[in-house]
């Protein structure tokens, strides 16, 4: 027997147990009497523009702003932070209304003209061009201007983000520490109880007192099963075929990884991009549609939408900590790590790491298996074979990949004919041999061993 | 009592036996690792110990078009003027833009291509701009041109479709503008035309 790697004793994690439930409870205690602060700072910043705002943005709506700033703007603007491009607030401090008016309007025109403060700005930030705008009108830029003039709110200082250290380490295992103290309560209890019935038999003994016995003493009943030769003959029996049940059970799941879930190096949740964001699982894999391998994503993939998203949404972020144990902001970061992303400029630094992900499926390498030709011309959900992924939290093998799961597929599954050129002729004289409507994967040959095993 | 803690101890194993951590038990692997190199291996005679090795800059596989335009203001100017869609606009070659736009572009783009996704709804990304934005004016040139390089936030999809998939999205994009800006559905050429060219 071979084990692929070293497999740690459980025995050694109670200590571990122990002193998590101790950091737990008293982190709990110290964050609830920070809790009643907070309400009061985040009250207060709820007050109107800075005296440097012009009139006409202050008059203007900030709610019409918004709209047009999400669709128009944000794209590479933030308000209170560089992006793409600076960060707006306090632009109109910085800058003279026409200016800006002509700027945002159409800024390519306003660097040709010579314009010293344009030029040195499109200088400064790398010579990105900005897009023109002309179908803003004035009282559209004022109303934008006025939602990027609104002052910062006071950032939420976030119980759970206050203490990120303990919550990573034992939030997901909550349930299961509390069960296993309880069983090793139960135990400890018991053991106590015998010692002391012990003890107390024994000091009745020395001191001379007759313990009573409760039952008159019969046959002991292993004495009596004994004798009893049917009850025996049966009994063994039932063991051997008991025996031969888990032996059979025990060697059919060698080389079985079902519900493999390692802990990959940055937490990824299939739960969040596929389930809760509905991205199209070939927008990540997309290989499945073409290769034989679905590969994992290269990180310029992760990087499309990352360079916007550097946080998660808070109530994710607390999701994240209360039920699964992960700072997920931490683990963004770490994927800016890898692909050398410095989100201060908003550039790649150039120093890469790849990640090392580990591969979950894997076939012994004499099987050959084609993705391309189950998505793209099989057509077979990706659920099918890998479970419902969207609602994983931490990945895992689904199914068991083991070849009678292949087969029984194969003798399962009808063949799409219908559009596809290939098929036509051998659908025709395939049906006629077998006087089916519809193949099987198995009818053409889909059992046959140089198809998987060369 | 002592055979209780024996069960005990014998359940303790076995639980432990069950790590989902781990890979199972193997019965004599003979053929199951790779003597090859695995695709996306980790191999310690690479560069990172990755399999994935890059290809020297400039070299040509067969079957590929290196794309001309730079990635800047010019090439993109110089693309949108006169880069034009080498595919027949036909109704198979919308058809299978349509379903490489829902994978690719749709979760930010929306549906429709009026910058209205459902990230854009749920606010995770921002800033997606309609195809019939005024400022922008896409061509069929400017959009492979994007797509292609990216442009700014948007990143390049040139890793996930190839430059034929690109232009059948393409065409997707022009037909969605055009219904946005409210014109007539362009009719489709025939195959056969464009065949004889």
């Amino acid at each position: 027997m071979k084990k692929t790697m070293e497999r740690p004793f459980i025995l050694k994690h109670f200590f571990l147990v122990f002193l998590l439930l101790f950091t737990l409870t008293t982190f709990s205690q110290e964050s609830e009497a920070e809790a009643p602060k907070e309400e009061s700072s985040q009250e207060e910043s709820e007050s109107g523009f800075g005296s440097y705002v012009p009139d006409v943005v202050a008059n203007a709506d900030p709610a019409k702003g918004k709209e047009m700033f999400n669709s128009l703007c944000a794209a590479c603007h933030k308000r209170y932070k560089n992006a793409t491009g600076p960060s707006l607030h306090e632009v109109t401090k910085r800058r003279d209304m026409d200016w800006l008016y002509k700027w945002i309007v159409n800024s390519q025109e306003l660097i040709k003209s010579g314009d010293t403060q344009a030029v040195q700005l499109y200088e400064e930030w790398n010579k990105v061009a900005m897009n023109a705008f002309p179908q803003l009108s004035e009282e559209d830029m004022n109303n934008i201007l006025a939602y990027v003039e609104q002052p910062k709110p006071e950032p939420k200082v976030d119980v759970a983000a206050a203490a990120p250290a303990e919550a990573q380490g034992g939030g997901g295992i909550s349930t299961e520490i509390v069960l296993g103290l309880l069983a090793i309560v139960l135990l400890v209890l018991s053991v106590i109880l015998y010692l002391v019935n012990k003890t107390l038999n024994r000091f009745a003994e020395a001191n001379g007192i007759p313990v009573k016995a409760d039952k008159p003493k019969g046959k002991p009943i292993w004495v009596a099963f004994a004798e009893n030769q049917f009850l025996v003959l049966v009994s063994v029996v039932f063991l051997l075929l008991a025996v031969a049940w888990g032996g059979y059970g025990f060697l059919m799941q060698v080389g079985v990884d079902q519900g493999y879930a390692p802990i990959q190096p940055i937490h990824y949740s299939h739960r969040i991009h596929a389930g809760e964001n509905q991205i199209e699982c070939k927008y990540c894999h997309s290989s499945a549609r073409v290769s034989k391998h679905s590969g994992i994503p290269s990180l310029n993939v992760c990087m499309n939408c990352h360079k916007q998203i550097a946080e998660v949404a808070e109530e994710t972020q607390k999701e994240g900590q209360e039920e699964y144990g992960v700072d997920y902001n931490a683990e963004i970061q770490k994927l800016y790590e890898a692909t050398g992303w410095d989100t201060s400029t908003q550039s790649y630094t150039g120093e890469t790491k790849p990640v090392k992900w580990i591969r979950i499926h894997n076939l012994p390498d004499f099987a050959y298996f084609n993705h391309s030709q189950h998505v793209t011309v099989g057509g077979i959900d990706c659920q099918t074979c890998h479970g419902p992924v969207e609602t994983y939290e931490i990945q895992k093998q689904y199914a068991p990949l083991t070849m009678g799961w292949c087969i029984n597929c194969h003798r399962e599954t009808n063949i799409k004919v219908e559009g596809n050129a290939y098929y036509e002729k051998i659908h025709e004289e395939l049906s006629k041999k077998y006087n089916v409507e519809e193949l099987t994967a198995a009818e053409m040959g889909g059992l046959e061993c140089g198809k998987c095993h060369y | 009592m002592k055979s209780l803690l024996t069960i005990l101890l014998i359940a303790l194993t076995l639980i432990s036996c069950n790590d989902e951590t781990q890979r199972n038990y193997q019965y004599f692997p003979n053929m199951y690792e790779s003597v090859p190199y695995d695709t996306y291996g980790e191999y310690e005679i690479f560069p990172e110990e990755q399999e994935a090795l890059q290809v020297d800059e400039g070299t040509i596989p067969r079957g590929f078009m290196p794309y001309d335009y730079e990635d800047s203001a010019e090439g993109y100017d110089k693309a949108k003027e006169e880069l034009k869609n080498p595919l027949p606009y036909t109704e198979a070659n919308l058809a299978e833009g349509r379903q490489l736009y829902t994978i690719y572009c749709a979760t930010c783009h929306g549906d429709k291509g009026n910058g209205k996704g459902y990230l854009v709804e749920r606010e995770k990304i921002l800033g997606v701009p309609s195809y019939d934005d005024q400022g922008r004016a896409i061509t069929e040139g400017s959009v492979y041109h994007v797509m292609w390089h990216g442009i700014n936030t948007m990143g390049s999809y040139a890793s996930q479709m190839n430059s034929e998939e690109l232009w059948l999205v393409d065409h997707y994009v022009m037909q969605l503008k055009d219904e946005l800006e409210g014109k007539e559905p362009r009719a489709f050429e025939s195959e056969k035309g464009t065949e004889s060219e």
